[in-house]
């Protein structure tokens, strides 16, 4: 039987010749020709005009004609959907089969049809399968459940299938335990906070048994799931840890990197002094070591994870250095990989080793291989003191070999040991600068350059190289312009009587004949300093210059933390967060280690992932609504001031009336849960407000404040005290993750008549940031600095600094959607970033915002009713005078109140900063937590956005 | 999970394709084929990303086999998954290549239906495949229900990868024990890396469900033996036995007993599979050692002395010995004389290479060569690659030893003494060098 005759049917008319075979009564011609059909899907054929023919066909007792047919219903039925109807009766009664394998073949293929009228006659028999009395059947209808979720995620949920999927998980056949387990998974991720697999310690102990028993693959599916779980405590985490360690000896490698995934998670909640956390460590080591003797494409996979493992926990392979020289067939990728993993290995115990096998390296064939090697001894030399001296030789050695790209790379990483230590190796500098000549890539030239600045008083001819260097100034990369610009500052400064028309002449090229703006402000600012204060040059240009630290090329400790959550997947390999290559909603919640056990290691959070994903979720930085209330909702309750209240002890808590204030607000806001008096007393403002300076208070704040205090115990009377202005709580704007390290949370704030724009920025990285500076988008209300952002230390890793930046109102105007939303530009020394948010308008709403009694009448009525809006604000349990006290805080004012049939209707008014005026019909009915607002206003558009204001301010 | 998964031949034809989710397109197929199969520049990876849609592949022989997805898959597992899916592809039809796929893509479309349910791999072991997914028709209608249930049973089950009710007139077994040595020696005879990377294959026509305890001089069994029972045989069995690195096992071996235990048991496959792998690096018996002698007279003219050392038991012998001696690019002539085998001079390969067909244990053979160079401008002096040397013995370079293999299945009466067991030891040069 040969069938790749079906291949090469190409003549014309075929199609025609396909639908009269289809129709044959022949059995055996029929199958043929579905074959044929099925070949030419194969090659990219549209062969979509056959479907009734093929559909026809389905109706057999031939269970391979039948796969075949089902096989073109998959590719077709979606550009056929009213045909693709047809298949349902045959599908249906295929699932009522006899024969448990024809069961199953049926629901499997109808999972696979995504049509919807399909997918509706899909609900019952998949209900039947996933209770088949037959496991086979059960374990297809489980992974069926997925695919139906994929289709239709609101069918699935409202068929109750999550919940019978659920108890699949207690099956008692393994398979359909490890297949339920991966549709949860998946179906888990697209709904990050369902808490669906409701991991739990019996439902870990079913997962744990199965894994004993079933096949490799459910073994993985099992594992990656354990993954995600967070032990309750160090031993629950060590139990755990014990029933997965035989899974290290699979032949399975990726169960093996499963399960080291398990271990490495698990392993942070472990007390270090534990006998059996060194025991683990010890542990980890063979399996991995044993992965290199896969495949080469598994090796490859073994090799980028273990280069996080290294980078985690050194202490696993420091002795396993051999196993990752490079062999001479390996390919390319696999000698890349394992040549990274050497030098982090690197130490002094072993670079003797390390360095003569990076030798050896050097001479092969393979270009990026080569360099790669090259560049690795110069790594060896920054990173073990002591073989420095032993790398610069074979660096002198391999420059001698004259090949023209070993050389460049030579050259580039002693550059870099100069910058590590300083005045040691410069013996070297002639052999360096024979090969001027031969430099042909930036880098390198940029690298040799930098060489003859630093080190111009030691060059007898550094003028001679470096104008050698000037007469192609233009051609060459803006890399080594620069470079050589400040090379010749240099030495102009350590040999100024030779280079006085050197140091002219490339400040001329690099000012006025360059459109580069890096090279001409550089050239500026040289200029300046020379003509100015020739010493301040000096102190500036040849400062002595930090030293580079060794490793220069670790992964950001929180990217690092993540990608250990993820062995074995994709996000491993590539070396990024699976948010940077999946679309979509999938797999974009952020993974966490679980903080240790008492041993006090530094694990940047505490938090469970659980949590860490809900509040990592969102990577765009605008809070939606729904956040917001979440957030408010649980907020300490801080009326005047923006961010968290700062734990420390205030002075304001020595007052006698703080707590009872407290206990009545708390009461007042109906949140009886937290205790506010201390929280309360630590907020600044407040503290500033019961003290002497009423600075950082709105200028509504007039009312005295013991009679504020009075009123508080009195709120059915009359006045209220007003507070200060609604400011919504910080929240991340940027998160690391996006920003190369550098965390920004933030909100908006309006103190004393000015806006504010708060922010804490953190540094998250390992290096220090510096030159920070703001700049807006265009925005609806002309929002823009009003001043530099003041960061006047550079920010160290690690650190956080709160900023408060004044904005104006007078920057350029573009209508944003929504409204109130603001795009911001954050550069610093590392890179530009940009985010988006959106602030609260009542930020804008002046003090001057109370209109007269008469004016308002005739505004009201002057508005058309096409501009008039209705909102609703639930569950707010303010009575009408407490509402507008708190509203008058935000510069809302009341103008008037009416009382009819017991609803309290409040006038108000507002004014935005651009002179519109926005009129309110606040209605209240005592007793009733649902007000409703009517909002007036000549530009429509804001009403949504003030009604939100609203909002925010009447629940805080 | 697996998005879809393409063969391609070496033309960057598709023979197979099966997308197995909504969000692989088409487009995918042709993707891959521009951007890797045709791309100009050697394979740089093995998994690659095209816009946002990651590629993994496997080549064999000119067929390329890759797996499509766009999230964030467990890449282990598709790698695994594609090796698994050659295996089943060779268990049916033989040898992957272009004809045996077009003549068997229907086979091929079943399968791949039935190992990848949306992507997630499924039972794909060959024996349970084959019960019943068959390439002369589907016996269907055939089956009686006890047939179907035996079948989804052993599918869906725990030993997933055998079949209930198998007999044999013969209980045979053959164990191999494979394994590849590998060295890295300096000139002066200073061992810089070696270790054995072996397997132990088994052939098994046994009859029923039988259980199989095996048994090797693993140091960690016998030192807990030699605890347990008498003391005096500590000091012989501490050279009989082997420190093992690390080793994995077929997924019939209960790891649980093996990590708890350290004990080897399982019910097999039918026929060939691969029981375990393992690893050692201490007290290797490095079958072979090569001493190089290379002078250089003056710039025209090499001289090259080789001499190789049978280092085993003078009863065994060595076959299909080869050794490799690289000469510089610039060669122009070689004379060689060998008192042992043919050498030949391979100008198209840059080395010499000298075969010995048989050689005995505790021997020593010599070859010395003259080089002639051509002078030449060239600056790069000659790297001296390393002497390698290929060869085979029959016996296990790292002393592992089968203690025991033992059978039991209660339910036929057939007892352990019936079975009738093979043995065999072979070891192979890996990569083996000495550097000159």
């Amino acid at each position: 039987m040969t069938d790749s005759k079906y291949f090469t049917t190409t003549k014309k008319g075929e199609i025609f010749e396909l639908k009269a075979e289809l129709n044959s009564d022949k059995k055996e011609k029929k199958k043929e020709a579905v074959k044929k059909v099925i070949a030419s899907m194969t090659v990219g054929k549209d062969v979509s005009a056959l479907f009734p023919d093929v559909v026809n066909c389905m109706q057999t007792d031939n269970l391979e004609l039948k796969k075949l047919v089902y096989l073109y219903l998959m590719n077709y039925a979606k550009s056929q959907p009213d045909m693709a109807i047809m298949a349902v009766n045959t599908f249906v009664k295929d699932c009522e089969d006899p024969n448990p394998l024809i069961r199953a073949l049926a629901v499997r293929t109808m999972g696979c049809i995504r049509v919807d009228k399909i997918t509706e006659y899909l609900c019952e028999p998949l209900r039947k399968c996933l209770k088949d009395e037959d496991p086979y059947v059960r374990k297809t209808a489980a992974v069926c459940v997925a695919k139906l979720h994929d289709i239709n995620a609101q069918l699935v949920e409202d068929q109750g299938f999550l919940d019978t999927l659920k108890d699949l998980i207690s099956d008692s056949n393994p398979m359909v335990v490890a297949n339920a387990v991966a549709a949860l998974s998946e179906i888990a991720e697209s709904h990050p906070n369902s808490n669906l697999l409701d991991l739990n310690p019996q439902t870990i102990n079913k997962l744990l048994t199965a894994l004993n028993e079933c096949t490799e693959w459910g073994q993985i599916f099992i594992l990656d799931c354990l993954a995600n779980y967070t032990p309750r405590d160090d031993r629950e985490s060590q139990s755990i840890c014990e029933r997965v360690t035989p899974r290290l000896s699979h032949a399975n490698s990726a169960v093996v990197l499963s399960a080291v995934k398990v271990l490495m998670k698990f392993m942070e909640m472990l007390p270090k002094d534990l006998d059996y956390y060194g025991t683990l460590l010890k542990k980890l080591a063979p399996p991995l070591v044993t992965l290199l003797s896969a495949e080469p494409e598994l090796q490859y996979v073994a090799l980028r994870n273990i280069n996080l493992i290294v980078q985690r926990r050194p202490e696993i392979m420091k002795h396993e250095m051999k196993v990752f020289f490079v062999k001479y067939n390996d390919p390319i990728y696999v000698k890349l990989e394992k040549l990274d993993i050497m030098i982090r290995l690197a130490s002094q115990a072993n670079i003797a080793q390390v360095l003569a096998e990076l030798k050896e390296y050097a001479t092969e064939v393979d270009v990026d291989f080569v360099r790669k090697a090259v560049r690795a001894i110069g790594r060896c030399a920054i990173k073990v003191e002591q073989s420095a001296e032993r790398c610069v030789s074979t660096l002198l050695d391999l420059i001698q070999t004259k090949v023209n790209y070993v050389v460049q790379e030579a050259i580039v990483v002693i550059k870099d040991i100069f910058r590590k230590y300083p005045n040691k190796y410069e013996s070297v500098i002639a052999t360096l600068c024979e090969n001027l000549d031969s430099l042909d890539e930036p880098e390198a030239r940029a690298a040799m350059i930098w060489i003859v600045g630093e080190y111009a008083e030691r060059i007898d001819n550094a003028d001679e190289l470096l104008e050698s260097f000037l007469e192609g100034f233009h051609d060459e990369s803006t890399q080594v312009q620069l470079q050589l610009l400040t090379a010749i500052v240099k030495l102009f400064l350590k040999k100024p009587t030779e280079t006085q028309e050197l140091v002219q002449q490339v400040l001329s090229l690099a000012t006025q004949d360059s459109d580069n703006p890096d090279l001409r402000d550089r050239g500026y600012i040289y200029w300046r300093l020379l003509s100015t204060d020739p010493v301040a040059a000096k102190e500036v240009v040849l400062a002595e210059k930090p030293l580079i630290s060794e490793e220069t090329d670790l992964i950001e400790p929180t990217l690092l933390e993540e990608l250990i959550c993820h062995i074995g997947t994709l996000a491993s390999v590539y070396h990024k967060p699976p948010s940077a290559f999946v679309e979509g909603s999938r797999g974009v919640q952020h993974k966490r280690l679980p903080g240790s056990a008492g041993s006090g290691e530094s694990v940047d959070s505490p938090e469970t992932t659980s949590t860490a994903g809900v509040s990592d979720a969102p990577p765009a930085v605008i809070p939606s609504q729904g956040d917001l209330l979440g957030d408010l909702l649980n907020l300490d309750l801080t009326p005047t001031t923006a961010g968290p209240p700062p734990p420390a002890p205030s002075s304001g808590m020595q007052l006698g009336g703080m707590d009872l204030l407290g206990g009545g607000l708390d009461s007042l806001m109906g949140d009886e849960s937290e205790p506010l008096g201390g929280d309360l007393g630590g907020t600044p403002a407040i503290g500033a407000g019961f003290g002497a300076a009423p600075a950082a208070l709105p200028a509504s704040f007039s009312a005295p404040v013991s009679g504020g205090l009075d009123d508080l115990f009195d709120l059915g009377g009359g006045v209220g005290m007003p507070m200060g202005a609604y400011s919504p709580p910080k929240s991340v704007w940027l998160p690391a993750m996006k920003a190369k390290g550098l965390e920004i949370s933030g909100t908006f704030a309006r103190r004393a008549g000015v806006i504010q724009m708060e922010m804490t920025l953190t540094n998250k990285a390992m290096s220090v940031m510096t030159d920070f500076a703001i700049q807006f988008n265009r925005n609806s209300f002309g929002l823009s600095p009003a001043g530099p952002l003041q960061v006047l230390t550079p920010l160290s890793p690690n650190q956080s600094i709160e900023v408060a930046l004044p904005l104006n109102t007078s920057g350029p105007v573009m209508k944003m959607d929504p409204l109130n939303n603001l795009q911001v530009a954050v550069k610093n020394n590392i890179d530009v970033f940009y985010f988006s948010c959106q602030y609260p308008i009542s930020m804008l709403f002046v003090e001057d915002g109370k209109m007269e009694r008469q004016i308002f009448l005739a505004t009201w009525k002057d508005i058309p009713n096409d501009n008039e809006s209705q909102f609703q604000i639930k569950d707010c349990h303010l009575s009408s005078d407490a509402a507008s006290n708190k509203l008058q805080g935000s510069n809302i004012f009341t103008i008037a109140k009416r009382t009819v049939d017991g609803q309290d209707m409040l006038y108000q008014s507002m004014k935005l900063t651009n002179g519109i005026w926005v009129l309110a019909e606040l209605r209240i009915q005592a007793g009733n937590p649902n007000y409703t607002i009517s909002l007036k206003c000549r530009a429509a558009e804001v009403s949504q956005c003030v009604f939100q204001s609203y909002e925010a301010v009447l629940k805080n | 999970m697996i998005g879809g998964l393409f063969i391609y031949n070496h033309k960057g034809e598709v023979l197979i394709s099966r997308v197995y989710r909504d969000d692989i397109g088409r487009n995918a197929v042709d993707a891959f084929r521009v951007n890797v199969i045709h791309a100009r520049q050697q394979v740089r990876s093995p998994v690659t990303n095209i816009a946002r849609t990651s590629f993994f592949h496997v080549k064999r022989s000119n067929i390329w086999l890759a797996a499509v997805t766009k999230q964030n898959v467990n890449a282990a597992m598709v790698f695994e998954f594609l090796y698994k899916m050659c295996d089943v592809m060779t268990a049916y039809f033989g040898k992957i290549s272009e004809e045996n796929i077009k003549n068997n893509f229907v086979l091929i479309y079943e399968l791949l239906d039935e190992i990848l349910d949306f992507g997630y791999p499924q039972n794909s072991e060959t024996g349970a495949l084959k019960t019943f997914i068959t390439q002369q028709g589907i016996k269907g209608q055939l089956q009686t229900k006890e047939e179907q249930s035996q079948i989804t049973s052993q599918v869906t089950g725990q030993i997933g990868w055998r079949r209930e009710g198998i007999k044999y007139r013969r209980n045979e077994l053959f164990l191999d024990v494979l394994e590849s040595v590998n060295l890295l020696m300096s000139p002066q005879g200073q061992v810089l890396s070696a270790h054995v990377s072996g397997r132990v294959v088994m052939k098994s026509y046994l009859s029923g469900m039988p259980e199989c305890k095996f048994g090797m001089n693993d140091k960690i069994v016998i030192d807990k033996q030699g605890k347990g029972g008498a003391t005096d045989d500590a000091g012989k069995s501490g050279k009989q036995s082997i420190a093992i690195d690390d080793c994995t096992f077929h997924q019939c071996v209960r790891l649980s007993k093996f990590d708890s235990e350290r004990s080897i048991s399982f019910i097999p496959p039918d026929g060939e599979y691969e029981l375990m792998r393992y690893r050692t690096t201490k007290d290797i018996i490095l079958p072979f050692r090569v001493i190089p002698l290379v002078r250089e007279v003056g710039r025209t003219k090499l001289e090259v002395k080789v001499v190789i050392k049978s280092n085993f038991k003078p009863s065994l012998l060595a076959q299909k010995i080869e050794v490799r001696i690289p000469t510089p690019l610039n060669t122009s002539g070689v004379q060689v004389i060998c008192m042992k085998g043919k050498a030949k001079y391979k100008a198209s390969e840059n080395a010499i290479v000298w075969k010995i067909k048989r050689m005995a244990g505790m021997k020593e053979s010599q070859i010395s060569a003259e080089i002639e160079l051509l002078p030449t401008n060239d600056k790069k002096k000659w790297a001296r690659p390393p002497i390698s040397m290929n060869f085979e013995v029959p016996f296990a370079p790292s002393g592992l030893k089968v203690r025991y293999l033992k059978v039991f299945e209660s339910k036929l009466n057939y007892s352990d003494h019936d079975v009738i067991k093979w043995v065999r030891y072979i070891g192979r040069s890996g990569i083996y060098e000495t550097r000159c």
